[in-house]
């Protein structure tokens, strides 16, 4: 048997808007802004659901009633739930159908997609639960596999993970981990009895994600014939191809005109026109494949960028010194029991907000390229800054 | 190529950029005549014939800014020669006259063209002398007169420059966008090139005692120092740095603004700041050039340029150049080149005033901006200006 983790991510982060330092101490609303701006919650989410979030669940829910062997896995933000209950409800029923099928499964994380775990371990089991809470609540279900924010992973998350008994974890397949080995397995994370580490096939994944509207790519344009030889090649070596990416991939970072939607129904068919071949969710890639060796991974390692770090996150002085201001508050914002402040800079944990003070690749004079809802990593960082004071404001109140 | 200065007889930054795009056109290889409209010693000037049309010295010497404002035509030009005024337009009659008297003996294989001022001589060699025409566009009217409408004789001037010319270099997009949507010029006539800092921009040098110890005792008493450099006129926005200045001093007391220049709004930016109550936070320097200039840079730490329209900004490359952290309107074309920077629309004062705040009370804002600077600011170069001008020149050669 060879089967599938199609593993689909769901977040949209409550972006912060353009806060200045004449609203602080006087206005203490963050993150409403102007439906028009370019960092409006509402519009964005709104645009999404349109072109990605709709389509992808109709086509999702299709196959469902079409293939009795197609799954998905979905990891859902509490952050995108929000937003959903009150924009576009219908999204929440339609997924709350797909649970029910009893073949989209859920996986955990945390509520406010959130880097907590490297900054305090009391904030990061907080958030956890909420978002295990919120995910139970909403849909009926318990998540039993992880999947850390941006899948950031090392051996201390996944003890973690063994210690909450979780059935499985989500990484990346970099090969500074697989060190030659095959992503096509299940694997035990070093010192954990329990859990079981899923890796992502980056290779086959990127070629959906990143790759699929590439011109410039000397394998475009992608067919699903094409891809579901890569498949079958890739089957060689290990029985579970792990195809982890972003849900927005398809409609939003691949447009519907570039034939993404037609591509993956066509790989989805084709996959499962042979009686050997499946699709898993994460849980049953943990309960049905034995692991075939131990991992360790002592460093970090994401799925963004060629670094497979966290360095989009976390490497310059702005983003530094931000990050440690807003945990450095922690304490005190708690201590306030004030239920809407601690909201306020719960939100503010969120990782997508030091991504926007991302300079990476802001130097390369490449500005078009570079998608974010501030004008530059440096007035994301002012409004962060600006917002944290007023927090500040706010304790000593 | 038709010039109207060059350094150090220029009152801005025409004579600075037409002198860099000579020398990197002649390293290429270009043989130039530049035709320069008076007559002054040029000898340590070897990669190109200069020509003096008139036997006047430079007027700028007598006019602060003769030629760059919108009131230029009724303002007369007073001639060292001739001990009484010479209208600029009559400086320009002569010019074309020696353009006519030059072409009759010379076939140049291309015009090059700098701003109006040299338009009509361009357009005599285009039309009589059938040699093809660049014209290349470092303001329009429309700029110096703050994107209002100017005066008629420039703007029909440029207008048919502008028409007559086979290629349009522009120095940003902004000027692109203003050309093809004022004069109605086809876009695929403009090309962009933007400028670079004056090659021979000193980078090292040592602080004039004086400035010195005045902005480094404020410092040293934690003021922060803004400034900007530039004419005092509509086009450059300084009122509202300067509304914006008092909205920031009431926040943090400890800013210091230097308007380092001079021009027609003097006066008004004088009151202003008495009125704003913020005379005592407030430095006029008068016209200031070479090593004053490089003083007030130093000393800065955030460099405004507050332009309501820009064709370029070649004080934001030199600020950048000793450290400055810029806040730059997205109405100015440097703004274009320049990602670490903070950016604002001439007329939010407010978010300007914010920027200066956020400058001026966070390090780490202020180090990323300019260390981030630091990497980006020397990306464009003459050399690839004077190459995109080749290229420009064969390409209409052989149209």
């Amino acid at each position: 048997m060879q089967g599938i983790c199609l593993y689909l991510h769901m977040h949209q982060p409550i972006r912060y808007r353009e806060y200045s330092v004449f609203d602080i101490a006087n206005n203490h609303n963050y993150f409403n802004s102007e439906y028009k701006s370019r960092e409006s919650n509402e519009q964005i989410f709104k645009k999404v659901a349109t072109k990605s979030y709709h389509p992808m669940l109709n086509l999702i829910e299709k196959n469902i009633k079409k293939y009795p062997n197609f799954k998905v896995s979905l990891s859902i933000t509490g952050t995108w739930l929000e937003q959903a209950k009150k924009l576009d409800p219908t999204l929440i029923t339609q997924i709350k159908r797909l649970v029910k099928s009893g073949r989209v499964e859920i996986l955990g994380e945390t509520y406010y997609h959130s880097l907590a775990f490297f900054f305090n371990r009391a904030e990061f089991n907080y958030q956890v639960q909420k978002h295990k809470e919120a995910i139970e609540k909403t849909f009926n279900v318990t998540p039993m596999v992880f999947r850390n924010t941006e899948l950031a992973y090392n051996d201390k998350i996944a003890k973690w993970a063994n210690t909450k008994k979780y059935k499985g974890i989500l990484a990346e397949g970099w090969d500074k981990i697989l060190k030659g080995n095959s992503p096509n397995y299940v694997y035990k994370p070093v010192g954990c009895a329990k859990t079981r580490l899923l890796l992502k096939n980056y290779r086959l994944s990127d070629d959906i994600a990143f790759r699929f509207s590439d011109q410039s790519w000397r394998e475009w344009p992608l067919t699903a014939d094409k891809y579901l030889k890569w498949l079958q090649k890739s089957c060689k070596k290990g029985n579970l191809i792990n195809l982890f990416m972003d849900f927005e991939t398809f409609g939003e970072h691949q447009w519907k005109e570039t034939g993404i939607f037609d591509f993956i129904n066509s790989v989805i068919s084709q996959w499962l026109s042979e009686p050997t071949r499946t699709f898993l969710t994460a849980s049953e890639a943990c309960d049905f494949m034995k692991p075939v060796s131990e991992i360790s991974m002592p460093s970090t390692v994401t799925w963004a960028d060629s670094e497979r770090d966290l360095s989009a996150w976390l490497a310059n002085s702005m983003q530094k010194s931000a990050t440690k201001y807003l945990y450095s508050l922690r304490n005190k914002v708690l201590k306030t029991k004030d239920q809407n402040l601690i909201r306020d800079w719960r939100l503010l944990t969120t990782s997508d907000h030091p991504y926007s003070m991302c300079t990476k690749y802001w130097n390369d004079g490449n500005v078009h390229a570079y998608f974010s809802a501030y004008e530059s990593p440096y007035e994301s960082f002012i409004y962060f800054m600006n917002i944290l004071r007023d927090i500040e404001f706010r304790i000593k109140k | 190529m038709l010039g109207w200065e060059l350094p150090p007889h220029n009152s801005g930054g025409l004579g600075v950029a037409c002198l860099n795009i000579a020398e990197a056109l002649a390293n290429e290889g270009a043989k130039i005549d530049f035709l320069l409209p008076f007559n002054e010693d040029y000898s340590n000037i070897n990669f190109m014939n200069i020509l003096p049309v008139t036997n006047h010295i430079h007027f700028s010497q007598f006019v602060n800014d003769a030629y760059s404002s919108s009131k230029i035509n009724p303002k007369n030009i007073p001639s060292h020669n001739d001990g009484y005024q010479i209208p600029i337009r009559n400086i320009q009659k002569k010019y074309c006259k020696y353009v006519i008297n030059y072409l009759k003996n010379h076939r140049p294989d291309v015009v090059h063209a700098h701003d109006w001022l040299t338009f009509e001589a361009g357009i005599i060699a285009k039309e009589k002398f059938h040699i093809p025409l660049v014209a290349h566009v470092h303001a329009t009217e429309f700029d110096r007169a703050g994107m209002h409408t100017g005066n008629p004789i420039i703007h029909e001037i440029e207008y048919k420059g502008l028409v007559a010319a086979d290629r349009i270099i522009v120095v940003s997009n902004i000027t692109k966008r203003v050309i093809h949507e004022k004069y109605h010029i086809p876009l695929e006539k403009i090309e962009v090139a933007y400028n670079s800092l004056d090659k021979n921009y000193n980078s090292t040098y040592i602080l004039d005692n004086n400035t010195r110890h005045t902005l480094e005792n404020l410092k040293k008493q934690g003021f922060t120092i803004v400034s900007t450099v530039g004419r005092f006129t509509l086009q450059k926005g300084m009122p509202n740095l300067m509304k914006a200045a008092a909205l920031a001093i009431s926040k943090n007391p400890k800013l210091i603004f230097i308007f380092a220049g001079d021009g027609e709004e003097r006066n008004k930016l004088i009151e202003m700041s008495a009125e704003l109550g913020i005379s005592q936070n407030v430095i006029f320097t008068g016209f200031i050039r070479g090593q004053k200039l490089r003083d007030i840079y130093a000393a800065t730490d955030i460099f405004v340029m507050s332009s309501i329209s820009e064709p370029f900004g070649l004080t934001a490359l030199e600020a950048a150049h000793h450290g400055d952290t810029l806040i730059l309107t997205h109405q100015s074309g440097v703004s274009e080149i320049i990602c670490s920077a903070l950016k604002y629309n001439y007329w939010d004062i407010k978010k300007l005033a914010a920027e200066i705040l956020a400058v001026s009370s966070n390090p780490v804002l202020k180090e990323s901006l300019q260390k981030n600077l630091k990497k980006e600011h020397c990306n464009y170069t003459w050399t690839n200006l004077a190459k995109k001008c080749l290229k420009i020149y064969s390409q209409v050669v052989s149209d």
